[in-house]
């Protein structure tokens, strides 16, 4: 049983990536030439990571199962990335940034790790205005900010509502440079299906040409797992309908530990689902919440007119209206961090007080704001007596500025208009914080296997704030990566290319044969989303928002039970050697009914509530902060990484323990 | 409401495709339009016949992998959409949908509603970029001041999905919508200005090469267009390739 090691360096929290930096081992430019980087996935951290490895002179591989490396999910995310530039003047720093990720993740991630994204936060920016990224700017011509979740400052840097857009188009503008030199053999349309192990080190993977079928064989020197999240695992969520754990699980299989799987996302501001048939839940930044206030109706007999129709939401007195937010957390009004903002409207709407049909509903209401810019604008304009009219007219020009393609969504999906009626918004699974154990390097339990981005589990800790996401993608792609993974193929220069044709890979690709043989020839009696939407339905009510013994117990042995009739039942029409979607869901949702249960066992595991996992059974029970989530620092402050042992239920946890030397542990208050 | 539909299905590259009709019922006109095809697919599967193949990501509007020609039109009959985005409450109980893939040499059918857009890509490597390494070691992001309107016009360009909407919806099959968007963005940034003239020259002939058809300047592209690309960007280009033209 291998110990877990974190490798960070020693010395000032501060100095620590600098002093690394200069000690590691180098390979010369000539040499890089003959080195094979694989990288899976082209997102924001696939795709930053591909581009500079080439740049730098390696031979990269990239994969990606879309038609191209600008479709990968890292395109939605909406509302902006984080950097301590301190533009505003507003007291931000590398250390507040660090400060708040840390206490925003609940105290559950590595300092060292958090100190140098924030460190290289601000070099982001930079890169990606020189990259001709047209962030969103003042009419000095300087770049402007706006604020998030969970933070007193305003560091968020947009692009209107398509951040993670243009940050994407920007990495991929620098991957399509190096594929147009030959430097990025570029493979779309593939789905990696398994990583090949020789001598204990990532030399390869086996993927699918998803057109043709075709089972191929591609070495290299090392492999990057940059294949997103899991947040599929509940069906229904924000992530793309394609997005899938199967990268990360298949790495997990064969030697690489998966930490912390219970940490998830659940994003408070999301469109409600409106039935069955939903395929998708769709975000709405939560850049919102700057403008937008969170409210239900104070009176059970307004909520009931509201449901019959009877009653408009306009129609309800401001007192009348509870913000529940702004009542709650009076420090941190709407802009709490994304757990406390999804549990404050689970509270309401199990309360009874939710505001649609299906009683799962909460107002995100954006008069006061249309209001205080139409005056501000009309001021600007040199009009000292604008009518009603004027003022709304020019503060829904300044909202539709800022969030203008986030309104037309809206309207487009629940054909409302939400400048004149309030958005109806529920919490919906978005992102996930759990994912594979990396070091400081980023490299996984399986020497020469790296994981970054959302795959891996290193900066967020329990709980990720807004807008940091995109920073931890492109910092571990642009920055991180590029430094960490030379120390290690510094040992690889004499190496040479590495064959294809070796009974590792051989054995391999006879696994991953039989598994596609086995979904065609079952002819079972269910379609693969059957599965899917069975998993989905016990994940969100049995391991979702609030957690505790009972439920998670049901559902180890309930996604047991889907999982082996999936084995015995599954339908999978066509054929192998063809353009086949049905067969890449089957793969997926095959290793999500994995992951599933091995998440549910993770968050029974972990008896105190912190960040996005909650535990009905650990609640502060009196004092100012009642009824919020009650974190076990004495019991609980480690790292759970799974090695997998044949089914879910053998997995062995290991505990890599956390501390905290330059942050204070205590509780997490927004009050 | 229940529907007809009409569907081009056909095997692979090779082979020669036809419409076929399906029935949907009970469809919710809260539905996405791409729910209404999953639920098609299900029923298909539980037949034991092939479900359609058609591309789709994000179901959010941003990818750009979504492709549908819906009665007629690129993402179907909405505008500012894509066809994830378009939404059953745009029909009528028991209308007729025609589905094909959207059509041009450019875009070969991969199978049913699926089209290779690999054109795309290599016009963006032939110049879509700004030569810059991603070391980090750039000056600082704010030491050049660039105008809002600048900086606003160009994400407008920006905000292109390369979904291919605006050449399947063209009588040629131009790409000059999807390239002018491109070149624009950084024709509009002081970013984009060194390598300006390789850029628009490089990108024009790679279009060129691609088979895409000519821009005569009827518009339809900026009306199917999702994201609203304004022809003020093919006007944009125009002048940028008869500029660098006379550098050259």
């Amino acid at each position: 049983m291998a110990k877990l090691d974190s490798k960070v360096p020693k010395g000032p929290i501060a100095d620590k990536w600098t002093t690394y930096k200069d000690k590691i081992d180098l390979v010369n430019p000539a040499n890089k030439r003959n080195i094979d980087i694989i990288v899976i996935g082209t997102g924001l951290a696939g795709g930053s990571a591909a581009a500079t490895l080439a740049e730098l002179g390696y031979n990269v591989k990239a994969f990606a199962y879309q038609d191209s490396p600008r479709r990968a999910h890292s395109i939605a995310a909406q509302g902006g990335i984080n950097a301590a530039k301190n533009y505003m003047g507003d007291g931000d720093s590398n250390y507040r940034l660090f400060y708040d990720t840390v206490k925003g993740g609940d105290y559950r991630s590595r300092e060292a790790n958090v100190y140098r994204l924030a460190e290289v936060s601000g070099n982001i920016i930079d890169q990606c205005v020189a990259q001709g990224v047209p962030f969103a700017r003042d009419y000095g011509g300087l770049l402007d900010n706006r604020s998030f979740g969970g933070v007193l400052v305003s560091r968020t840097f947009y692009a209107k509502g398509q951040t993670g857009q243009q940050l994407l188009l920007g990495a991929y503008s620098a991957m399509n440079r190096q594929i147009a030199r030959g430097k990025i053999e570029m493979h779309n349309r593939h789905e990696m299906l398994d990583v090949v192990i020789v001598d204990g080190k990532a030399r390869g993977i086996i993927a699918r040409n998803l057109i043709t079928g075709e089972i191929e064989r591609h070495s290299a020197h090392a492999v990057v797992i940059a294949s997103g999240g899991y947040g599929n695992v509940y069906f229904l969520s924000t992530n793309a309908m394609g997005s899938n754990a199967t990268a990360a699980w298949k790495i997990h299989k064969k030697g690489a530990y998966f930490a912390n799987p219970c940490y998830t996302q659940i994003h408070p501001t999301c469109i409600p689902r409106s039935g069955d048939y939903q395929s998708k839940l769709t975000l709405m930044s939560e850049s919102l919440r700057n403008d937008g206030r969170i409210w239900v109706p104070k009176h059970m007999e307004d909520v009931l007119a509201i449901r019959e129709g009877k009653l408009k939401p306009t129609q309800i007195p401001e007192e009348n209206r509870d913000y529940y937010l702004e009542r709650r957390y009076p420090a941190f009004g709407n802009l709490v961090p994304r757990d406390v903002a999804s549990r404050a409207a689970k509270e309401r709407c199990d309360a009874g007080y939710g505001v649609n049909e299906t009683g799962e509903a909460v107002y995100l209401d954006f008069k006061a704001a249309i209001q205080r810019y139409g005056t501000e604008q009309a001021l600007l304009h040199g009009d000292h007596n604008p009518s009603k009219e004027k003022i709304l007219e020019l503060g829904e020009a300044v909202i539709e500025e800022k969030y203008g393609n986030l309104f037309q969504m809206y309207e487009k999906i629940v054909a409302e208009n939400p400048y004149k009626t309030p958005m109806m918004i529920y919490p919906a699974t978005h992102y996930t914080m759990g994912g594979v154990w990396v070091d400081y390097n980023l490299m996984t339990t399986v020497p020469g296997l790296y994981c970054i981005g959302e795959a891996n589990f290193s900066d967020h800790g329990a709980n990720r704030l807004g807008a940091s996401a995109l920073m931890q993608g492109l910092a571990d792609g642009y920055f991180v990566l590029p430094y960490t993974i030379g120390d290690y193929l510094s040992d690889d220069i004499r190496t040479g290319e590495i064959p294809t044709d070796t009974a590792e890979f051989e054995e391999a690709e006879k696994e991953v044969k039989e598994r596609l043989d086995f979904f065609i020839n079952n002819k079972g009696t269910h379609s693969v989303d059957y599965y899917h939407k069975k998993l989905g339905k016990i994940m969100w009510d049995k391991v979702g928002m609030a957690r505790n013994e009972k439920h998670l117990k049901e559902a180890i042995a309930e996604i047991k039970e889907i999982r082996e009739d999936f084995w015995k039942n599954v339908k999978v029409p066509g054929s192998l050697n063809e353009f086949n979607q049905e067969l890449e869901k089957a793969g997926r949702v095959a290793d999500f009914l994995e992951l599933g249960e091995l998440f549910a066992k993770d968050a029974l595991d972990r008896k105190e509530s912190c960040g996005g996992h909650f535990r009905d059974e650990s609640v502060e029970t009196d004092g100012p902060q009642k009824g919020e989530a009650l974190r076990d620092d004495k019991n609980y402050k480690y790292v759970a990484a799974w090695e997998y042992k044949g089914e879910p239920s053998d997995a062995i946890l290991h505990k890599e323990e956390l501390e905290f030397k330059d942050i204070e542990l205590k509780t997490r208050s927004y009050k | 409401m229940n529907l007809t539909l009409k569907i081009w299905r056909q095997k692979g590259p090779n082979d020669k495709g036809q419409m076929v009709d399906y029935k949907v019922t009970d469809i919710s006109e809260h539905m996405s339009f791409l729910e209404m095809m999953d639920v098609l697919n299900e029923q298909l599967v539980a037949k034991d016949e092939e479900p359609v193949a058609f591309d789709h990501d994000c179901r959010e509007g941003i990818c750009g992998m979504c492709s549908m020609y819906i009665n007629g039109e690129a993402h179907g009959p909405d505008r500012g959409i894509t066809t994830c985005q378009l939404h059953m409450r745009m029909f009528k109980d028991g209308e007729t949908i025609t589905i094909e893939p959207f059509r041009a040499n450019a875009f070969p059918v991969i199978k049913d509603l699926v089209v290779d857009r690999m054109a795309f890509e290599r016009i963006q490597q032939a110049g879509g970029f700004i030569s810059v390494n991603t070391s980090g070691n750039t000056q600082d992001a704010n030491a050049i001041p660039i105008s809002k309107h600048a900086a606003d016009d160009a994400m407008d360009a920006a905000t292109c999905i390369g979904c291919g909407a605006c050449v399947a919806t063209c009588k040629n099959s131009s790409a000059m919508l999807f390239v002018s968007a491109k070149v624009s963005q950084y024709a509009l940034l002081p970013q984009g200005q060194v390598e300006a003239t390789d850029r628009v020259l490089n990108m024009v002939k790679q279009m060129d090469e691609e088979g895409f058809g000519n821009c005569t300047n009827t518009g339809a592209c900026e009306v199917e267009c999702p994201k609203g690309i304004s022809l003020e960007n093919i006007a944009r280009m125009n002048r940028e390739y008869l500029a660098a033209s006379l550098k050259g």
